[in-house]
């Protein structure tokens, strides 16, 4: 699968934020989107996912998925309709409802989600919250928060993954864990745009510097 | 869509959901009635149905709010818009509605017969109001669901959605207080205007839906 963006531009509330973004990427590549305060990283990201309309230039997914095993393909056709379908939208809320227990929200996501991947506990145990699947997410630390939104990425399969400072309130430890994470989907085919101002340890990640 | 309807009735259900908030104030209009009428208790049984209407009316518009700013707040609604491939955003909406129905409007319609016993009225005519409110109530939910996603942006919208919604809410009050009167009234018929009702509804879950998925597709920001 290949996301290609060319010439994008997007907007907000009718000013121009970016413009003139181009970028291809192959299965397994990351593109780490860097730049000031308001130089539009989290407008680009929700350009892709398809929340915010594109104001020029476009952006589209092309071929297959090669995890045969998770994603049905038929005879070259692709297996997403739609950036939206093909991807992962983590952003600066998690999603996550805090009257409900932190299983019972992943639980929930993973039955509307589809494409099951890892297992409630497997997922939980993956960021490091085994055994706390039973507490109100309201309970949680704003780190814990964030890696409860991580094991969402990991309980449903989705090829291209979207993270807006995916690493905002985690610890050294829970960001190294996460590195690992991203660093596993590239290598199983899957792709990452992520925004963020801290390094976020991608050994061959590409780069796009925005707002200069 | 079946674990959506779980999710939105387990939220309801448990702390600060505001499924009791509904009855409440429903309790509390039908409540005061009497006071301000007097013990006239003709008259009382006579109006019986069209305020047990104009409560659940506004005690359905209520909570309205809720139903997608919640969701927008903690960031689910994005992830809802996204999944449009998988399920249509308009049956998600719907699923939203049905699960908001029966966790906070359903109350309603089976306290409007307690309630009516403070209206002195009788049962027949109790019974057919709570019949034209479990069959009328959906409508409204489904009209709300628009109102709501054109003001999911606005922090207090709760008063912009009633007066967005109220108008459209009319037919299904007129129809609904019609047929409760006809169960009673003799010359009036039950069936008719109680089959329009049926359908305004059938309408709505159409109507409502695909214009509350429009909405929201387009509110994102």
């Amino acid at each position: 699968m290949r996301l290609i963006a060319e010439n994008l531009g997007g907007e907000r509330g009718g000013d121009t934020v970016f413009s003139g973004i181009g970028f291809a990427l192959e299965d397994g590549q990351a593109l780490v989107v860097t730049g000031p305060n308001g130089a539009g990283k989290s407008t680009l990201l929700r350009v892709i996912a398809g929340l915010l309309p594109v104001a020029e230039g476009s952006v589209r997914i092309e071929g297959v998925v090669k995890i045969e095993d998770v994603v049905e393909i038929e005879d070259g056709g692709e297996a997403f309709p739609s950036i939206a379908a093909a991807c992962h939208y983590l952003g600066h809320q998690n999603a996550m409802k805090p009257a409900l227990g932190v299983a019972e929200n992943l639980r929930f996501w993973r039955d509307f989600n589809g494409d099951g991947h890892a297992g409630v506990e497997e997922a939980l145990e993956t960021v490091g919250l085994g055994g706390i699947g039973h507490l109100p997410f309201g309970y949680l630390s704003t780190g814990q928060r964030r890696r409860a939104a991580i094991a969402k990425l990991l309980v449903s399969h989705r090829p291209l993954w979207l993270l807006d400072e995916p690493t905002a309130g985690l610890d050294k430890a829970s960001e190294r864990r996460f590195a690992q994470l991203m660093g596993k989907h590239c290598r199983e085919g899957g792709i990452i745009v992520a925004a963020t101002h801290l390094p976020l340890g991608l050994d061959e990640a590409k780069e796009l510097r925005m707002g200069q | 869509m079946l674990a959506l309807f779980l999710r939105d009735i387990r939220l309801n259900i448990r702390a600060g959901g505001g499924a009791l908030t509904g009855v409440i104030f429903f309790l509390a209009v039908i409540a005061t009635i009497p006071f301000g009428v007097g013990p006239d208790l003709k008259l009382l049984a006579r109006i019986g149905p069209a305020i047990l209407w104009i409560g659940a009316l506004l005690s359905c518009l209520l909570g309205l709010d809720r139903l997608f700013q919640a969701d927008r707040e903690d960031g689910s609604l994005d992830l809802l818009v996204l999944g449009n491939d998988r399920h249509m955003l308009a049956l998600t909406v719907l699923t939203k509605c049905l699960a908001h129905w029966a966790g906070s409007v359903l109350p309603l319609v089976v306290a409007a017969p307690l309630l009516g016993l403070f209206m002195n009225m009788e049962p027949i005519s109790i019974g057919a109001t709570a019949l034209t409110l479990l069959v009328g109530t959906p409508a409204i939910t489904f009209i709300g669901a628009a109102g709501a996603a054109v003001a999911v942006a606005l922090p207090r919208g709760g008063l912009l959605i009633s007066v967005l919604v109220l108008p459209l809410t009319i037919p299904v009050l007129i129809f609904g207080v019609s047929a409760s009167y006809g169960a009673t009234a003799n010359p009036d018929p039950f069936l008719q205007p109680f089959l329009i009702l049926a359908a305004l509804t059938l309408f709505l879950a159409v109507l409502g839906p695909v214009s509350a998925a429009l909405a929201l597709r387009h509110g994102t920001d």
